[in-house]
């Protein structure tokens, strides 16, 4: 039998707005330990929560690249459950009355378009962080002791949720990383994996090819990095066909997933069996976005990523498209001048080795720098596109550092190559054409690589043929 | 000597003005009259010897918090904390001046009808000292009637502000739901928690609600007040129109001493110039309490999760996190608190939402539309605010449905949103009874009017007789 997966993802990201969800403390990432909170964050007494309302803004921004139905009104509500990063008891969210509803994304592929629904996008507020010394890593059961960093408490974090419409791990980090340009690129927040600005965990089950029934899926939690997801997400499907082909059921549990150990052990999560309680947060009046707010973020909109892929697709193939719009150098392809294969090519090969900010890039200089790419021994080029990232940068140093180009500089050096090989001279003019290489490899041999091959290449022919 | 058993706020705020008597002087008199007769009472847990602020003292109930002085909402939970921050209220009160004497004494985290279930121990009536002074505000309302404070605010949830003012001989406002901020009020249900005054007079309950009503940033759920708060002038009710809800003047288990208290101060609305008729809230008054119930511990459940022992507060145990949980709250908190935690949690339960708490939203809509209705036909309605005068200390406190019992009359109001005015109307066997006067949202301005009026024909003496 054929199988297909069935994959949902569960994304949590951090927004970046100056202060916290409920309180006006500031946002600073890294900043030291408990020194970001107020009493509104510590659930001191007698507290209350006031909603940001830029981040009310962000999401709603967030949901029109979504593509979902901005509701008149939404509610948030308390999640009750005990544990120490959660100061007040419960996490103020959103459930059965999010901001963001019913949307899709089409997620464009090598073949063609896919359409991927969003269940939903609601606002939250996230827990502080927990560190456990001692005993089991990472875990508080177990631990010596536990601390605890308020300075996350209360972050704004949006939860955005698929449909379970990807059909496999490729499509899966497609997705992710798609979103993640998105965000990043609408302003709402860093997305970055290792400062825990983006989250994520994936259900995945699988189905008989052709049937559209749901099957019992697991959870994967605690992925670290987009490809870690797509391996994880592979080996949990191909577990999942082995229990069904050998008979079994697949049990519905969370998986931890532990990308330095090949399996996916299951995690003793604390929302087993977890009864939430949820309740209408009743310190906070519902949020109803006034309509020419909604509008007017709407016409904020930018041209989406995926819209963007879609266009350069077109001119470049697939993967380049992709490549240069998840990477976000396609606003820097689109101003380099030239050819658009190569540049493409560069854009994602070398100058994507040399680690400079694209933002930070003269376009035109860089344009000239790929126009004579050819021209440029190859160290030369390297250590131009390193440098195209400075505010100095000119092209014109590189084109004439050392670069020989000139038919008579370079005449000499040839005819003494042709006199130190007078038999390979003889065997080329016997035929053996191939040997033309040989000649210009001793030729950039002389020059230390600095000759123009292109040039090289045409002199001794012509000088060959006498 | 100023004599603290009989001068109100307005009158000392008029020694203040005339140079006759300082703040200082003020908050010293009030702070000797606590040294003789607090011993016996037992009104404050906490008193503060400096006087800060050039208006008249106040007394705040102990879930109001006030920065650097001790607040623990009468519980072992919060035994030793000293918030960082003042709550809305009390800041309001410092910005116009008024100096803290103290904190009063309170069923604990404001959960009861006799200040019984404080965690330090009871307070007494001071019109009978083997009577509780009712609750959850008993503090306030017994030193304010004792003049241990010229006025106290407290706060109200199903009665907490209106009961203990009844049954102390005083004047107390719960107000619209809303007017007031709850920022640093120990929450209790927070769809209902409101703070008010508990005064000597209708005036000095317009003063001090001056000082603390209005829309806060801090508190998402206030709103602008649509008038100024007007000092009350009036000595009569022409054109008033006001309602007798039968079932709330006949409900089972009001005293006899109280209907006829209550039953003259109606008449007297008559004589005043005001139209009575009777009017009806049969859903109200037989679901208010069951719903409120349901909806109270609730929220209750919900906002006392916070005192866990990791952030302030006494922590009890070291070892794994459930056992420090448990330890902590078992010995932090007390059988009322306890009881109402899992009533809340029970039906806040997955399978049990719809039935209980959403079902309790409902009926809610249900309180309001009916409230809605009778105050479509009146301008106020009236009623006991509590269906005994005060009882003996310990008489209910085995059975919490008789305690519950003795909001009544004070919760369908609340349910609703609503003002509640309660005023003293006359004795029965010697006690304080209260008249209930309740009013459209936003209608205090009229229930200070009316409330003043009949106050003046009442002449209520509000100096306890014993201590006269």
């Amino acid at each position: 039998m054929s199988w297909q997966p069935v994959i949902g993802l569960e994304i949590h990201v951090h927004l970046k707005t100056r202060t916290k969800m409920f309180c006006r403390c500031e946002l600073e990432y890294g900043a030291p330990e408990n020194t970001r909170t107020c009493p509104v964050c510590l659930a001191h007494p007698g507290t209350l929560p006031v909603p940001n309302k830029r981040a009310v803004e962000m999401t709603i921004l967030l949901g029109h690249a979504l593509g979902c139905e901005i509701v008149d009104r939404a509610v948030f509500h308390r999640k009750h459950y005990f544990y120490p990063d959660l100061p007040k008891g419960y996490q103020i969210s959103q459930y059965d009355e999010p901001l963001c509803v019913d949307g899709a994304v089409t997620l464009p592929t090598g073949a063609g378009d896919v359409e991927i629904g969003i269940v939903r996008a609601h606002l939250e507020e996230d827990a502080a962080k927990n560190v456990h010394m001692g005993g089991a890593e990472g875990r508080i059961s177990g631990a010596d002791r536990t601390l605890v960093d308020f300075n996350r408490a209360g972050t704004p974090l949006v939860e955005i949720v698929t449909a379970p419409d990807l059909d496999s791990a490729e499509h899966a980090k497609r997705f992710l990383q798609l979103l993640r340009r998105t965000v990043v690129e609408l302003g709402i927040s860093d997305a970055e994996m290792e400062k825990g600005s983006l989250r994520f965990d994936v259900n995945v089950s699988v189905r008989p090819e052709g049937s559209d029934e749901l099957r019992t899926r697991t959870e994967l939690k605690n992925m670290n990095s987009f490809n870690f997801a797509a391996k994880g997400i592979e080996r949990e499907i191909l577990r999942q066909i082995e229990i069904y082909e050998s008979g079994g059921e697949v049990v519905q549990e969370t998986m931890h997933f532990d990308p330095g150990n090949e399996s996916a052990p299951p995690l003793r999560s604390k929302e087993e069996a977890q009864d939430y309680r949820y309740l209408p947060e009743p310190d906070l009046v519902p949020v109803e976005p006034p309509r020419d707010l909604v509008e007017r973020l709407r016409a904020e909109l930018p041209e989406l990523p995926a819209a963007r892929i879609r266009r350069l697709a077109a001119e470049v193939d697939f993967d380049l498209a992709e490549g240069l719009v998840t990477s976000g150098r396609d606003r820097l392809f689109e101003q380099v001048g030239g050819d658009r294969r190569a540049v493409a090519n560069i854009l994602m090969n070398q100058f994507a080795a040399s680690g400079v900010d694209p933002g930070a890039v003269n376009a035109d200089e860089l344009a000239k720098l790929i126009e004579a790419r050819d021209r440029i021994p190859r160290q030369a080029f390297t250590e131009a596109l390193a440098a195209s990232g400075e505010p100095s940068f000119s092209a014109e140093s590189y084109l004439g550092d050392g670069q020989i180009s000139e038919a008579s500089d370079l005449e000499p050096l040839i005819d003494q190559v042709l006199a130190a090989n007078p038999q390979q001279v003889e065997s080329y003019r016997a035929g053996k054409e191939g040997l033309l290489g040989f000649f210009v490899g001793q030729v950039m041999k002389e020059t230390e690589g600095r000759a123009n091959p292109k040039l090289v290449s045409e002199l001794l022919r012509e000088k060959l043929k006498a | 000597m100023i004599d603290t058993l009989r001068l109100t706020a307005e009158e000392a705020a008029g020694l203040i003005e005339r140079g006759e008597a300082s703040a200082a002087e003020l908050h010293e008199a009030y702070l000797e009259a606590i040294a003789v007769r607090d011993g016996e009472l037992h009104c404050y847990l906490t008193t503060v010897e400096e006087a800060e602020g050039a208006g008249v003292p106040i007394a705040l109930k102990d879930v109001i918090s006030t920065k650097g002085v001790e607040t623990t909402a009468g519980s072992k939970i919060l035994e030793g904390y000293r918030p960082v921050f003042d709550s809305t209220v009390a800041a309001r009160c410092k910005e116009a001046g008024l100096p803290l004497i103290g904190k009063t004494n309170l069923d604990e985290f404001a959960m009861g009808s006799s200040t019984e279930n404080s965690a330090y121990g009871p307070t007494h009536n001071p019109w009978d000292p083997e009577r509780v002074p009712g609750g959850s505000s008993g503090g306030s309302a017994a030193a304010v009637a004792a003049g241990l404070a010229p006025w106290a605010l407290g706060s109200d949830t199903g009665g907490s502000i209106k009961q203990p003012a009844a049954l102390c001989g005083l004047v107390g406002l719960r107000p619209t739901y809303g007017t007031v901020s709850r920022y640093g009020i120990v929450a209790f249900a927070s769809s209902l928690d409101q703070v008010g005054p508990i005064t000597k007079t209708v005036r000095d309950c317009a003063l001090l609600y001056r000082i603390i009503a209005g829309r806060d940033p801090c508190d998402s759920t206030t709103v602008e007040l649509q008038e100024p708060v007007e000092l009350p002038e009036a000595s009569d009710l022409k054109g008033l129109r006001v309602g007798v809800p039968k079932e709330l003047n006949e409900a089972e288990g009001i005293e006899s001493g109280v209907s006829e208290q209550v039953g003259r101060a109606i008449e007297l609305c008559r004589e005043l110039g005001a139209e009575v008729g009777e009017t009806t809230l049969p859903r109200s008054v037989a679901y208010g309490m069951p719903c409120y119930y349901l909806i109270a511990p609730s929220e209750a459940s919900s906002n006392l999760a916070r005192y866990d022992g990791v952030r302030y507060g006494p922590r009890v145990g070291n070892g794994d996190i459930r056992t420090m949980y448990e330890r902590t709250r078992d010995a932090g908190f007390g059988d009322e608190p306890k009881r109402r935690i899992m009533l809340g949690t029970y039906a806040l339960s997955a399978g049990y939402y719809e039935a209980y708490y959403g079902q309790a939203q409902k009926v809610r809509t249900v309180i309001r539309d009916e409230f809605a209705a009778a105050l479509a036909d009146f301008d106020l309605l009236v009623s006991p605010t509590s269906p005994t005068v005060a009882f003996p200390l310990g008489a209910r406190t085995e059975n919490p449905i008789a305690m519950y019992l003795s909001d009544v009359l004070a919760i369908p109001p609340n349910m609703a949103g609503l003002p509640g005015l309660s005023i003293p109307c006359g004795l029965s066997e010697g006690l304080p009874v209260g008249l209930q006067l309740i009013g459209p949202q936003f209608s205090e301005n009229l229930l200070f009017r009316a409330a003043h009026a009949l106050e003046r024909a009442l002449e209520f003496d509000f100096v306890p007789t014993r201590l006269a």
